[in-house]
């Protein structure tokens, strides 16, 4: 009988991550589990208040979850790759006004990068996770291609982007023709512990996101109140520090105007804040550095796609162009059919056609 | 799939004679110690057996030198704490090593922190070895204990004690040897050692865990660290555990009874062992002492291969082995005990312990010889190669 082939799974102690585990249990992978532990050092109170993702606590559950399918299971320190790619990249990003997703950050350098690494110096073949998102070869272009998960409500296909050729030969997505409805389903029915724990939702490193007192305690000197100005270059009012706002914004901006306004711009270097009209928030296109594309090596001529510059956002029609750059990084010029709304440098923008994931890359600029 | 266990530096298997033994005293002989009655007679009769064994292990003059505690961690601390806190009239200052277990090291930093006290952290040399003359040079007016571990945990390097301990008594100073990992493994004898204080600990020498020991010298003085009634003559509260009290001495007396026996066998393991390691992997090098080493202990540094990945890897092909201090897997920090020892932290993080025991056999051996090397070449090969090409795309993007 031919040798079972070998899957590391990076499991949470969440359901998504459990059932997946589970799946491929069934399918008769050779299955590891993997909880990476990603906190450098904390006082034992601490670890035992913070909840979430990747704590104590969720160690604890995927333990259980390994040990009732049956698998072996390890945690693995990532503490240094995590503080010095994702949670110092968080806070750089702040310091100089950008609004940055630490999760798209977390899967390239530490699950598809450390961990990977790590699941092949284990004899493992491939890297599953519990993204809802799907892989497939496609022999007449030699590569691998990423599609959105089958359940729109859960796709995280957003996040993925960023896996180049190399990656996604090595990775599985077992959820990825899966409703998440089925999943919590499949997770009562294995009699898994976790099958009705709530989602987790926030940045797993901050707790109970607020992401103010975190950025307070690791960069008090980057926190400095300044000016808010108009698109006229007029003050009319003060900010706390820029780290604390985002393009769109328009609660807590302690302005009496006359008429809504919303942060426009956030100038680093000068630390000034702008606001404008409802207006003025939408932009007509974005320059992305960063970038990477999926079905093919690089952009060579102007491409109709559709965008999607958050997370949560829908994808929108637009036009993607080549755009140069200096020292050559190669920047993509996205172009909209009807002006978007906060297009908020940091974030990621991402290219489909249809459920194909064409690519993307980071929001440099706004246009 | 083959199981081969060498982790004996982590714990050991109950033997079962001594659980035998630990069954009757659990469930016939249940009584305690302190009652006046038949039952807590037999229990009392027992206890002292088990004294009478531990004492004769290490050879001690007076059974009573014996103290049971609840493991060598909690020998260390009564050691460390007691003589410190009913000599502070006299001095304030601790001499130790930078390479000792963390129950000594911990203990001595909380002294440090909380009680106003001094502590002489000395240096080990590249095998591991504390230098006698360095003690005489750390001891003052003001010191009040020397206390250094017979072997180190890891690396199995056996310390010059008796050296050690002549330099102290001559200046009149308190000597404390951490002798969890050598009891039972290599002769060890207070009388000869000229030691104060001993810590041992059960679960290293095939008795149950939960239970140590620790020997102190008639007329040494120690505030003990438990309060209560006055079990153990007052230097440690809390009704004896006396089926694990039994269980340590039987374990004792077996081990005193086989002690020759034991040691060359494991010399022959471990020597099988390292040497297949040095001939069938390149770039190795051998952690600790060459000769002055416990006769279980295996510490290798595999360079360009880390640490925990081998470990998982041997975990799969059933080896169980552990990288640094069983303590401290988990954490990403390299061994205090090598970064002691001058190892750069990548050959600090290439490190595997393999400690073996009674059970082992050459058969064991072969099987790790056989699948250690297939590790290590997986993990060399990829090292490299697949992490280089997957960074630079990353930062070219």
């Amino acid at each position: 009988m031919a040798q079972a082939v070998r899957v590391v799974v990076a499991m949470s102690g969440g359901v998504d991550s459990s059932v997946a585990a589970a799946l491929l249990k069934e399918k008769g992978y050779d299955v590891i589990g993997v909880t990476m532990q990603i906190w450098p050092r904390l006082a034992p109170e601490e670890e035992v208040r913070r909840g979430g993702c990747c704590s104590l606590a969720a160690v604890e559950d995927a333990r259980k979850v390994a040990d009732r399918i049956g698998i072996p299971y390890y945690v693995m320190n990532f503490g240094g790759v995590f503080k010095e790619r994702v949670i110092d990249y968080f806070i750089e990003e702040y310091a100089r006004g950008k609004t940055p997703n630490p999760c798209i950050a977390c899967n390239f350098y530490v699950k598809w990068g450390a961990l990977l690494r790590k699941a092949l110096g284990l004899g493992a073949k491939y890297v599953a996770t519990g993204h809802y998102a799907r892989i497939d070869y496609d022999p007449s272009l030699g590569r691998y291609l990423l599609y959105r998960g089958l359940d729109p409500e859960k796709d995280q296909s957003y996040a993925l982007y960023g896996l180049t050729q190399d990656q996604l030969a090595h990775t599985l997505f077992p959820l990825g023709p899966y409703t998440k409805k089925e999943v919590r389903a499949r997770a009562g029915k294995l009699g898994l512990v976790v099958a009705e724990k709530p989602e987790s939702q926030e940045i797993c490193f901050v707790t109970g996101d607020d992401y103010h007192s975190f950025l307070r305690e690791f960069i008090p000197d980057k926190i400095e109140p300044g000016p808010i100005l108009n698109t006229s270059g007029e003050v009319v009012g003060r900010h706390r520090g820029i780290p604390f706002y985002t393009i769109g914004q328009r609660r807590g901006l302690g302005l009496s105007m006359g008429e809504p306004v919303y942060v426009v711009d956030i100038k680093a270097d000068e630390n000034v804040i702008v606001v404008g009209t409802k207006e003025e928030v939408y932009s007509r296109g974005l320059y992305a550095a960063e970038v990477n594309f999926i079905p093919f090596e690089r952009l060579n001529g102007e491409k109709r796609v559709q965008a999607q510059i958050r997370y949560r956002a829908p994808a929108v029609p637009a036009r993607i162009v080549p755009a140069g750059g200096e020292n050559g990084e190669e920047l993509v010029k996205v172009l909209f059919d009807e002006p978007q709304r906060a297009v908020t440098p940091g974030q990621s923008v991402v290219f489909y056609e249809g459920d194909l994931v064409l690519g993307g890359g980071i929001i440099r600029e706004r246009l | 799939m083959r199981k081969v266990y060498l982790d004996h530096g982590a714990t050991t298997p109950v033997d079962p004679e001594v659980a035998h033994v630990i069954y009757r005293y659990m469930v016939d002989e249940f009584g305690n110690p302190s009652s006046v009655h038949q039952f807590g007679r037999a229990a009392r009769k027992a206890v002292e057996k088990a004294r009478e064994q531990v004492a004769d292990l290490i050879g001690a003059a007076d059974p009573s030198e014996i103290v049971f505690t609840s493991g060598g961690t909690e020998a260390d601390n009564l050691a460390i704490k007691g003589v410190a806190r009913a000599y502070r009239k006299k001095g304030n200052h601790i001499i130790t090593s930078a390479v000792e277990h963390h129950a000594v090291l911990h203990t001595c930093e909380y002294l440090e922190e909380k009680e106003g006290f001094k502590v002489t952290y000395l240096p080990v040399d590249g095998s591991g070895m504390v230098d006698p003359e360095d003690v005489a040079q750390a001891i003052t007016d003001q010191t009040v204990l020397v206390t250094i571990m017979f072997a180190n945990n890891e690396v199995g390097t056996i310390q010059p004690i008796a050296e050690i301990a002549r330099i102290a008594k001559e200046k009149g100073v308190l000597v404390h040897t951490d002798a969890v990992q050598a009891v039972g493994q290599v002769p060890v004898d207070v009388e000869r050692l000229g030691v104060d204080l001993l810590s041992l600990s059960g679960h290293k020498i095939y008795g149950p865990k939960g239970v140590g020991a620790l020997y102190v010298r008639k007329g040494t003085r120690l505030e003990p660290t438990m309060h209560g009634g006055a079990h153990e003559k007052h230097r440690r509260a809390g009704t004896e555990g006396v089926p694990g009290i039994v269980g340590l001495g039987t374990a004792a007396q077996l081990r005193k009874d086989h002690l020759d026996e034991y040691t060359e066998h494991l010399i022959v393991l471990r020597d099988r062992l390292i040497d297949g390691i040095l001939d069938g992997i390149p770039d190795v090098k051998l952690n600790g002492h060459p000769t002055k080493r416990l006769p279980n202990n295996v510490n290798v540094s595999i360079a360009y291969a880390e640490g925990e990945s081998m470990l998982l890897n041997m975990d799969l092909e059933g080896i169980a082995a552990s990288s640094g201090s069983a303590c401290t897997s988990g954490s990403l920090e390299p061994s205090h005990v090598l970064v002691a020892m001058g190892l750069s932290h990548e050959l600090a993080h290439g490190s595997l312990r393999m400690t073996l025991g009674k059970d082992n056999t050459e058969e064991d051996i072969d099987y790790v010889l056989e699948v250690l090397p297939r590790i290590v070449e997986r993990l060399r090969k990829m090292s490299p190669i697949a992490p280089a090409q997957r960074e630079e795309k990353v930062s070219n993007v």
